[in-house]
């Protein structure tokens, strides 16, 4: 090779000169691939209704992202699989039964109100599919709460409107959910596989633990946030979980229904949105599952994930302000300067 | 992830980037053909740079000095070669500045000026021995080239009774460390005892990362008489060999934050700086060649060569069989903390531990980076425990001074955060950008 031409194709940068395999877009799309069997579960308990709604909400959200950058002559980043992750998550969150209509608005809301406006990836305070939903929930409350029963995939097309097991829980009492599913066994049995009312991508336990294992495996997600929030909240509701009476509430029951596992190992997790400090993300989990079951069992809506980690969601910097992590050798200049 | 049976001395974070040793480990270091001319810098040392001792036209000899010390920390330099001094100037180093250089043209002879043999250099006193350390110019050969004698006088409050020889050579590549203690671990235990001899310590240490087992067992051997030195297997972590992490790992003192080792009792020498002052102990030789990796996917043969200061890194290139097609990076360095070469007309100095060619597709576009996703990875990695996420988003955003409050100025810039980075951001440089504009 010819020397002089050789250095004038040099590339000269600051180091380090070697980078990890690690990208963002590699990270969205496992996340996106972690919620693979949950949408699959979502799709044969709800039929092809579920798929077409998580089609709109990602079609949705990844066009309105597009349009966004387009117009504001922005650099284009739909590709990194974020937007897409958003609308997935976002449809995943709505009942199945909702009008086409809906998860357009939802993912509109989601990416450009709470994600763009905001400066884009990073620089959202909230999370995007969340506040999509609360938008959706707060402006169409009644579409937003018409439960469909789960059907054997694909065959049944008028499925019957009936109530989330939080909904009865909340309503009826714990008795009546036992009536309606038979026995303890039956009950824990529908919940972990997905074979109860709720929206499309909340329900089977089984196929979101699948996708969690995976992420938790790669790294990408870390045991802090989920750990703490379903341990706060498991520990809630055996504590306060039946009425009138303490240390005798089902945290199982609590555990596997409504949108818990979702939102503590695929939205509470959101990096944007949650503490970068681990320790940080315990106080944050610990809030999530508080507040969570604050609203489960004291507020007006059977579910609360969606508020918790919304409005923990806001305490995020100031969570990392006070964990912030200590330098290597700081105790000791305490203790030389107190000298 | 696989755990060795009995846990490694560490430190808390760190990364693990494929070590990439395999391309030269297994090259016994060999001499390269006596270069033509060597470019020797008079700053080649952390400190006051040399007063130039010679003048154009002048012959000198092997090992004679060319450069004598300005003020306490600095170290003089000497003639790598024998031959005729053509020019005096400035030149370009390895990090892209012009320093005063003298040029010297080789005369093929050899010649030195003068060389004794002391075999009985342990009865010489401290003061002795850390004089003739001085005189021969030794500076850290791991990269930061702080003059040796500085480290070996330590203020009469600091208590100093410990000395690490660092064998981590943790950065990827690299392997001019390894094959001393494969080939002169002898020597480099002979520097090591001199090295306590100096500072009166009763307590040797040497630290190498356990992905070296062979080099383990060689120092094992080597230091088996001596019931004071210990070798301490290290778990293969990068930045295992920064001092503060080595320290951490084989004696368990932590180093006051903007602290020195001397802090806590501790003076680390590199594994090539041992076998210099055992050089410079028993035969006086001044600091004139080193060892120097030559790897790279992007290099035809990776080599381990002694080469002397001076010689410029295209004569290595050459030597090493010339770049392949590939190749697209030159790196004076380790692949994590080296500088890339603007041009190949620079020369070997003190600290040069290795000459590294990157192909193409390990090279990163500084304009691909995105938006910090506040992942925490970097967060969980730093092995000073900073936060170097909001290091980086601060100084992006021009918020030099609030950098400070994020410790801007304990990172050492080992660029483990941005290696592990999935958003490509370039933090060592928003953090340089960040030091470079505010006071400390």
């Amino acid at each position: 090779m010819d020397k002089a031409k050789k250095e004038h194709q040099l590339t000269v940068s600051v180091s380090p000169h070697i980078k990890s395999e690690e990208t963002t877009s590699r990270i969205m799309w496992s996340v996106n691939a972690a919620l693979l069997p949950a949408t699959v579960m979502g799709a044969y308990f709800f039929g092809p209704r579920a798929v077409f709604i998580l089609a709109i909400a990602i079609i949705a959200a990844v066009l309105s992202e597009y349009i966004f950058q387009k117009s504001l002559n922005r650099k284009i980043s739909v590709n990194d699989g974020s937007a897409f992750l958003t609308g997935l998550l976002l449809g995943m969150n709505l009942p199945p039964s909702v009008p086409f209509y809906i998860p357009i608005v939802g993912s509109f809301a989601a990416i450009v109100i709470t994600k763009q406006l905001f400066g884009g990836l990073g620089f959202n305070v909230f999370n995007p599919a969340l506040i999509g939903r609360a938008f959706l929930l707060i402006s169409f409350p009644k579409l937003m709460t018409i439960w469909k029963e789960p059907t054997a995939a694909f065959i049944q097309f008028d499925a019957k409107t009936t109530a989330t097991p939080l909904g009865i829980l909340k309503e009826e009492g714990v008795a009546k959910l036992m009536e309606m599913f038979g026995d303890n066994i039956t009950l824990y049995t529908q919940l972990f596989t997905g074979h109860r009312a709720g929206s499309i991508g909340e329900t089977s336990s089984i196929a979101l633990l699948i996708g969690a294992a995976f992420l938790l495996y790669r790294g990408y997600i870390s045991w802090h946030i989920p750990v703490s929030f379903l341990g706060t909240a498991a520990l809630m509701a055996w504590i306060f979980g039946t009425k009138g009476a303490l240390f005798t509430g089902d945290p199982i029951v609590h555990l596997l229904s409504g949108g818990m596992l979702l939102g503590a190992f695929f939205m509470a997790t959101d990096y944007v949105t949650c503490p970068s400090v681990r320790k940080g993300q315990i106080l944050f989990g610990i809030g999530c599952g508080f507040l969570t079951m604050l609203i489960r069992l004291k507020g007006g809506y059977p579910e609360g994930v969606m508020f918790a980690i919304l409005i923990m969601n806001c305490f995020s910097p100031i969570i990392d302000r006070g964990f912030r992590t200590k330098v290597f050798g700081a105790k000791k200049e305490i203790k030389e300067s107190k000298k | 992830m696989e755990e060795p049976s009995m846990p490694l001395a560490t430190f808390k974070g760190g990364i693990h980037p494929p070590d990439k040793k395999e391309l030269s480990k297994g090259r016994a270091i060999s001499n390269t053909k006596p270069p033509k001319r060597v470019v020797i810098p008079l700053a080649q040392h952390i400190g006051a740079p040399c007063k130039l001792s010679v003048i154009v036209g002048q012959e000198v000899k092997k090992g004679e000095v060319i450069g004598t010390p300005e003020g306490f920390v600095s170290a003089p330099v000497h003639s790598s070669i024998s031959g005729k001094v053509i020019a005096i100037g400035e030149f370009p180093n390895a990090m892209g500045r012009m320093v005063m250089s003298v040029v010297i043209e080789n005369d093929g002879k050899e010649e030195w000026t003068s060389l004794k043999d002391n075999p009985d250099y342990m009865k010489l006193p401290p003061e002795e021995l850390r004089a003739k350390v001085k005189d021969a110019g030794i500076v850290g050969m791991g990269g930061a080239a702080f003059p040796a004698h500085v480290k070996l006088s330590p203020p009469k409050e600091k208590a100093v009774d410990v000395v690490i020889l660092n064998g981590a050579e943790c950065e990827p590549y690299l392997t001019a460390d390894y094959r001393l203690m494969i080939e002169r671990p002898q020597d480099v235990v002979e520097g090591l005892k001199v090295l306590m001899k100096i500072l009166g310590v009763n307590k040797g240490f040497i630290g190498i990362e356990n992905n070296k087992p062979d080099a383990v067992e060689a120092m094992k051997k080597a230091a088996s008489g001596e019931s004071n030195i210990q070798v301490c297997p290290l778990e293969v972590k990068y930045p295992q060999g920064a001092e503060k992490m080595l320290i951490k790992a084989a004696v368990d003192r932590e180093v006051p934050a903007r602290g020195l080792p001397m802090d806590v009792g501790v003076v680390v020498h590199n594994i090539g700086t041992a076998t210099a002052i055992y050089e410079a102990a028993r035969y006086g030789k001044p600091l004139i060649e080193r060892v120097v990796t030559v790897t790279g996917e992007g290099i035809k043969e990776p080599k381990n060569l002694m080469v002397k200061i001076g010689t410029l890194v295209s004569d290595l290139i050459e030597e090493c069989g010339g770049f392949k097609s590939e190749a697209a990076k030159v790196v004076s360095g380790g692949p994590m903390m080296g500088f890339a070469l603007y041009s190949l007309d620079v020369p070997v100095t003190k600290g040069t531990s290795g000459i590294l060619v990157l192909p193409e597709e390990g090279v990163v576009h500084a304009e691909d980076f995105g938006p910090c996703i506040r992942c925490g990875r970097c967060i969980d990695i730093c092995p000073m425990g900073l936060m170097p996420s909001m290091l980086s988003v601060l100084s992006e955003k021009g918020f030099y001074e609030e950098t400070k409050e994020y410790n801007l100025f304990d990172c050492f810039e080992c660029g483990s955060c941005t290696y592990v980075c999935p958003s490509k951001r370039p933090i060592v440089q928003l953090v340089r950008l960040a030091k470079s504009l505010v006071k400390p």
